[in-house]
């Protein structure tokens, strides 16, 4: 038996600065030309069909080979207002790089987001402004959450002339960009130099550490405001059903990515000399390679299905491999090990799907010393709505919402992953919140 | 393997690659390069007579395109800018050194019998291959008297060309400017003024960019910019053209034909000497990618050569002349419609949108079940091959023949052309 490795500073200053550098730089002019001269400019292009927001996006990319940054940049931000981080965070592979004809032709897509993120970041340093706000319609309008869908309602609504509060529980906006996604993808505080980006069109008031339920009431807001737009997010983590889950060692890898975002000295972050993360999505991948670039010497990722079933794309399951992390499928666990109330390590059963297609387990055992454990197993929306006299319904245990993202309360609408959609990428939580801003315009106009 | 040998008016190299009088070619230095490189020929950057002229800072424009680097190149240098005397001296040195390769010198010096002589005179003695009539250069010599202002008016083409024939025995090659409407005039003046044969096309008169910023043409010269010479890959077609034009003109189908404008690899040349060209001369292609082109240029030939059986440039040339024709002569029966082939088809939707927008809207898109897919509608196409280009794809469009290739009939025949001729 080894005994516990858990520590901070495993590697220099150095070393950890570069680790975290941006982990796929920005393109440089000559690249993006030449990128941007490959796009076909397709009609009826399949890449605008499979962006979550539509964005014209043969129109941007002719715009960056012609040198019109500017009208690039409008297309993507009239469209999707947080297209830089989009251009950053999003799952480009499975949608419009995934839908690309060069995809089709010879596997090499154009890089969209690569792209896009030229367009939009030569834009903001500009300085300009594309948006202006309309005649003030004198209503007034509540945004429960600062994240991606609340940000993107709001901006909306203040573009068609709007007054809007933003309640966010938490110190800063923009919600899991600033909380929930990897350094690497994010790096040089661009979360909240986008949220100062959005909220330069005026007109919308930001009160921070407010959640509801504790700080704000949604019956209040329903009286106080001419609409409500709920984009609390999920708050909480699934937990593995294991005995003794609690002890220490073991992590919530949101916790975890949040605080070493908000770190200001990734040397005083304690990480194990081996670490397990249990899970198949985004979040796993991130804590995964995190973990490894702060030092961790060996890091499993293990899930209980295949390759095919994970959630994280094959690109990001790929970019984990190619950070040194071990990706192990068909291994659910069974019960976490401990020493002196410790984490040690976990007994996974091997799984694999019977004749049926439902996933069983084999019987058979396997061992890994850890230690730490993080898991990374989905959220789950934390009811804070109870307070409330009336509740929206709720499906699956989120948010339920018609087409037009009204919930089953009278000038209440929702978006974001709080509601019962199941899609849970930030380009949707955007959508969500234009439309929704849209549908609210109508309503009250 | 193929004998690449060729000549051009009397001219003699061991393959049809020569390099175009320009910056390449002026001194002893390049030119030695070249010929190790494998350079058939080179035509010397003009001379002129001493003092040399003076030449500007900022000297080229490009047009790049859609992510290709000089498609178009245009220039507004001179003549050569180094003494008579030494650019002599190193010509003497190079046919030496080079004997089996040509040399010809190219010549420019002001519109008078007494310096034309002079020049012919001073140069027979370097052993040089060739002259070369710089008749074409289409700016800054051309306000001097010189180059395009000589070619651009037949008769004194003729009559310097006379005057240099009288003078010397050397092959001479007159080098034409595309800037005229008519080339053939300005070849029947060259061969009636005996010389051995021509050599096309100059660059063509030319403004490349304007700087928006500095609102000037490029390239800009202290916030000035000039008309240049255009040449490089997007000349080609101009060169193709005017060189055809010689070729089939009943006066000048004989003239042996130097052929230059945007020669850049052995399909190139291979083009220009179908289309009746003895020998090629390059240029850009040379200053952008350096004199290790010509060794695709020998090889390519060479095995295309080898592939269709043609044992010397002789077996094909002029192959081509008899396929060009007036419009009024082509068969108005022939009948070609597009085909996609939907196993290659990336869906991309530019041949539907070129048609409808473009074209004879003859290519419908149809959804089904998520999925997208093009139609030719038979009754449309008109056969005008425009989706067969805006398709990325490689043969993923083909235009198939549907007429049944035994009929035959004209504009001149036909019941639409009201000065019709009457079948019998």
């Amino acid at each position: 038996m080894t005994t516990i490795d858990v520590r901070a500073g495993r590697l220099s200053q150095e070393q950890l600065a570069l680790n975290f550098t941006d982990a796929h730089p920005a393109l440089l002019t000559g690249n993006a030309l030449v990128e941007a001269n490959r796009c076909y400019f397709c009609y009826d292009a399949p890449c605008v069909d499979a962006c979550p927001t539509s964005i014209d996006i043969p129109n941007f990319i002719r715009k960056i080979s012609t040198g019109n940054l500017k009208g690039s940049a409008r297309d993507i931000l009239s469209q999707n207002i947080m297209g830089g981080m989009c251009a950053r965070v999003c799952p480009t592979e499975t949608l419009c790089e995934g839908a690309c004809v060069r995809e089709t032709q010879d596997h090499q897509p154009v890089r969209i987001g690569e792209l896009q993120r030229y367009a939009t970041d030569s834009f903001m340093e500009s300085g300009e402004t594309i948006f202006e706000r309309a005649e003030s319609s004198g209503k007034k309008i509540a945004v429960v959450g600062g994240g991606p869908a609340g940000l993107s309602c709001a901006h909306r609504l203040a573009v068609l002339g709007h007054q809007v509060v933003i309640f966010e529980a938490r110190d800063k906006l923009s919600g899991l960009n600033e909380y929930g996604i990897a350094a690497y993808k994010t790096v040089n505080d661009f979360a909240q130099r986008e949220v100062d980006f959005i909220l330069e069109i005026g007109g919308i008031e930001t009160r921070t550490n407010q959640r509801l339920g504790q700080d704000v009431k949604l019956d209040d807001l329903r009286q106080q405001f001419d609409a409500v737009f709920l984009s609390v997010g999920l708050g909480d983590v699934n937990s593995l059903g294991l005995e003794s889950e609690d002890i220490a060692g073991v992590y919530d890898a949101v916790e975890t990515i949040a605080e070493l975002r908000q770190s200001g000295n990734l040397a005083e972050l304690s990480v194990g000399r081996r670490v397990i993360v249990i899970g198949g999505g985004s979040t796993a991948i991130d804590i995964a390679v995190q973990s490894k670039k702060l030092g961790a010497e060996d890091v499993t990722l293990a899930y209980r299905r295949g390759p095919e079933q994970m959630s994280a794309t094959w690109k990001e399951q790929e970019f984990a491999q190619t950070n040194g992390v071990q990706v192990k499928h068909w291994l659910a666990p069974k019960s976490l090990q401990s020493e002196n109330g410790h984490v040690s390590g976990i007994e996974f059963e091997c799984t694999t799907l019977n004749p049926q297609g439902k996933l069983t387990a084999t019987g058979e055992l396997r061992n890994m010393e850890a230690d730490v454990v993080f898991k990374a197993i989905g959220q789950t929306l934390v009811n804070t709505l109870d307070a409330a006299a009336e509740m929206p319904e709720t499906e699956a245990g989120k948010i339920a919402v018609n087409a037009e993202y009204e919930t089953s309360l009278a000038g209440v609408w929702a978006g974001g992953d709080c509601i019962s959609s199941g899609e849970d990428l930030t380009v949707h939580a955007v959508e969500h919140g234009k439309q929704a801003a849209i549908a609210i315009n109508r309503k009250l106009s | 393997m193929a004998d690449l040998s060729c000549n051009v008016g009397g001219i003699k190299s061991p393959n049809p690659f020569w390099l175009a009088s320009a910056p390449p070619t002026d001194k002893l230095y390049n030119v030695e390069r070249a010929f190790r490189a494998g350079w058939g020929g080179v035509v010397w950057k003009t001379l002129g007579i001493d003092p040399p002229i003076v030449n500007v800072s900022s000297r080229y424009g490009a047009v790049h395109y859609n992510g290709q680097r000089m498609m178009g190149f245009n220039n507004v240098e001179l003549i050569t800018d180094r003494p008579l005397e030494v650019n002599l001296q190193e010509i003497k040195q190079v046919k030496k050194d080079w004997p089996d390769r040509a040399v010809v010198v190219s010549l420019m010096v002001p519109c008078n019998e007494k310096d034309w002589k002079y020049i012919i005179n001073k140069i027979v003695d370097t052993g040089c291959d060739g002259v070369e009539l710089n008749f074409g250069c289409p700016h800054g010599m051309s306000e001097r008297g010189m180059g395009a202002a000589v070619g651009q008016v037949p008769e004194y083409v003729e009559m310097v060309t006379r005057w240099v024939k009288e003078s010397t025995d050397l092959p001479c090659l007159v080098k034409l400017t595309p800037n005229v409407t008519d080339i053939r005039k300005v070849a029947h003046a060259a061969k009636a003024g005996g010389g051995d044969g021509v050599a096309l096309i100059n660059t063509v008169n030319s403004i490349v960019s304007v700087d928006l910023d500095q609102m000037a043409p490029e390239p800009t010269i202290d916030g000035k910019g000039s008309h240049g010479g255009y040449c490089g890959p997007a000349v080609k077609p101009i060169a193709l053209h005017m060189v055809t034009e010689i070729s089939k003109d009943p006066e000048t189908q004989h003239l042996p034909i130097s052929a230059i404008g945007g020669i850049s690899n052995w399909r190139d040349a291979a083009e220009f000497i179908a289309l009746g060209a003895s020998g090629v001369q390059v240029c850009t292609a040379a200053m952008h990618y350096g004199f290790k082109i010509v060794d695709d240029m020998i090889d390519g030939l060479n095995n295309w050569m080898d592939e269709k059986g043609y044992a010397t440039l002789e077996d094909f040339r002029r192959m081509a002349v008899p396929n060009v024709t007036e419009w009024q002569y082509l068969n108005l029966k022939y009948d070609i419609k597009a085909r996609i082939d939907e196993s290659t088809c990336i869906h991309c939707g530019l041949c539907h949108i070129s048609c409808e927008d473009g074209s004879h809207q003859a290519i419908r898109e149809i959804k089904a079940n998520g999925q997208r897919s093009f139609e030719v509608i038979d009754e449309e196409c008109v056969g005008c091959n425009l989706c067969m280009f805006a398709c990325p794809v490689p043969d993923c469009i083909t235009m198939e023949r549907v007429d049944s290739g035994t009929e035959y009939q004209n504009w001149t025949t036909h019941p639409n052309n009201p000065m019709r001729v009457e079948d019998n």
